[in-house]
């Protein structure tokens, strides 16, 4: 009866040898599409306007980001302008481009793009005082940042 | 003698380690892409020559601090203006400015109503934006993404018509394979359709 007892014979174990490869490839891809958020937001974070027309940014090392929105504290009227980690005044606006000029090698200082993150219920009168101040220091490259969709309804 | 041992390195906590770094670059990363509408700022200069502009040649945007839209002294919607600009740019009503020496040429490439009340050529028609400090930001975006689609879609157009393919496709393949040829494509239908925006000091 012996030859017909069933043999006893598991499941064979799956292989966990390749699991670290797997583990590791991921972790290398998220390595290196991450982009460590590299300034925290002081004021109250811009909820973009939607736009449908939009342009990607090109050059993400060219760019330097303006945000104008609220303050956090909500006694504190009118639009703020965060560049880096602290809130400046409209006037330091070109100390600012400098600075950020000077961090990059003369010959790319002509594409650094200005991206300005702005929400949307800030006032057009804050947006153009920015421009008119990137205008006095030839960064004629300004992007509104916004969100791709097509509800425009929703801006205003 | 030193002891010779084979002994292998427990590598079962590979694993883990690399799922707790996997982990850490999970929650940290942000994905976001920065998109938006570009512009180019006119450039500041000290001797501003002084050039009579016709007065059909320029569309009037006028947006007041309750977000209300005057276009050539009429009351519209945001959703109307890309229509009124398209309308605008492509009617060729008239001859483009003289250039090199040539006079100059009506408008070959224009489908417009060639109204002799609006505008003369592509080349000519000025889009004015004339905007309110209060005005909201949300607004004023969405009145440069209509009007910068109103060229985009008079560009597609003529591009469908010139090289059977749209724009968007034509800046696509370039931006996939940076060629001469098609660098010229763009180049002529930017040139066909050149964006003129002019945006005077906001009302105080």
């Amino acid at each position: 009866m012996s030859k017909f007892k069933k043999k006893k014979k598991g499941l064979p174990a799956i292989s966990t040898a390749s699991l670290p490869d797997i583990v590791f490839m991921l972790l290398f891809f998220f390595m290196v599409s991450t982009t460590m958020r590299e300034t925290d937001l002081v004021i109250k974070k811009p909820v973009l306007p939607t736009a449908s027309e939009v342009k990607k940014l090109e050059h993400k090392s060219l760019v330097s980001t303006i945000y104008v929105g609220k303050s956090k504290d909500a006694r504190i009227a009118g639009d703020k302008i965060q560049v880096n980690d602290k809130i400046i005044d409209i006037k330091d606006i070109p100390s600012f481009i400098f600075a950020e000029r000077a961090l990059r090698k003369e010959e790319e200082v002509k594409f650094m793009t200005t991206s300005i993150k702005a929400d949307k219920e800030a006032n057009v009168g804050t947006i153009l005082d920015i421009k008119e101040q990137l205008r006095d220091i030839n960064a004629l490259k300004v992007s509104f940042s916004t969100t791709k969709g097509t509800d425009l309804k929703s801006n205003y | 003698m030193a002891r010779r041992e084979n002994s292998e390195i427990n590598a079962g906590s590979m694993a883990d380690i690399a799922f707790l770094l996997l982990i850490f670059f999970l929650v940290t990363t942000t994905m976001d892409v920065d998109s938006g509408i570009s512009r180019k700022l006119p450039e500041k200069s000290e001797d501003t020559p002084e050039v009579t502009i016709k007065e059909k040649n320029v569309l009037d945007i006028t947006v007041n601090r309750n977000n209300q839209l005057l276009v050539e002294n009429e009351f519209v919607q945001v959703t109307d203006i890309r229509r009124l600009a398209m309308d605008f740019i492509d009617n060729g009503g008239g001859v483009s400015a003289p250039k090199d020496g040539n006079p100059g040429e009506p408008c070959d490439y224009c489908n417009g109503a060639k109204d002799p009340a609006s505008s003369d050529h592509p080349s000519k028609a000025i889009i004015s934006l004339q905007s309110d400090r209060g005005t909201t930001y949300g607004m004023y975006v969405s009145i440069q993404n209509e009007i910068e689609a109103a060229y985009n879609e008079l560009r597609n157009k003529l591009s469908l018509k010139l090289y059977r393919r749209s724009y968007r496709d034509l800046l696509k393949d370039y931006k996939d394979s940076p060629t001469e040829s098609l660098k010229a494509k763009i180049d002529n239908l930017k040139d066909k359709y050149p964006q003129i925006i002019s945006e005077p000091e906001p009302i105080k």
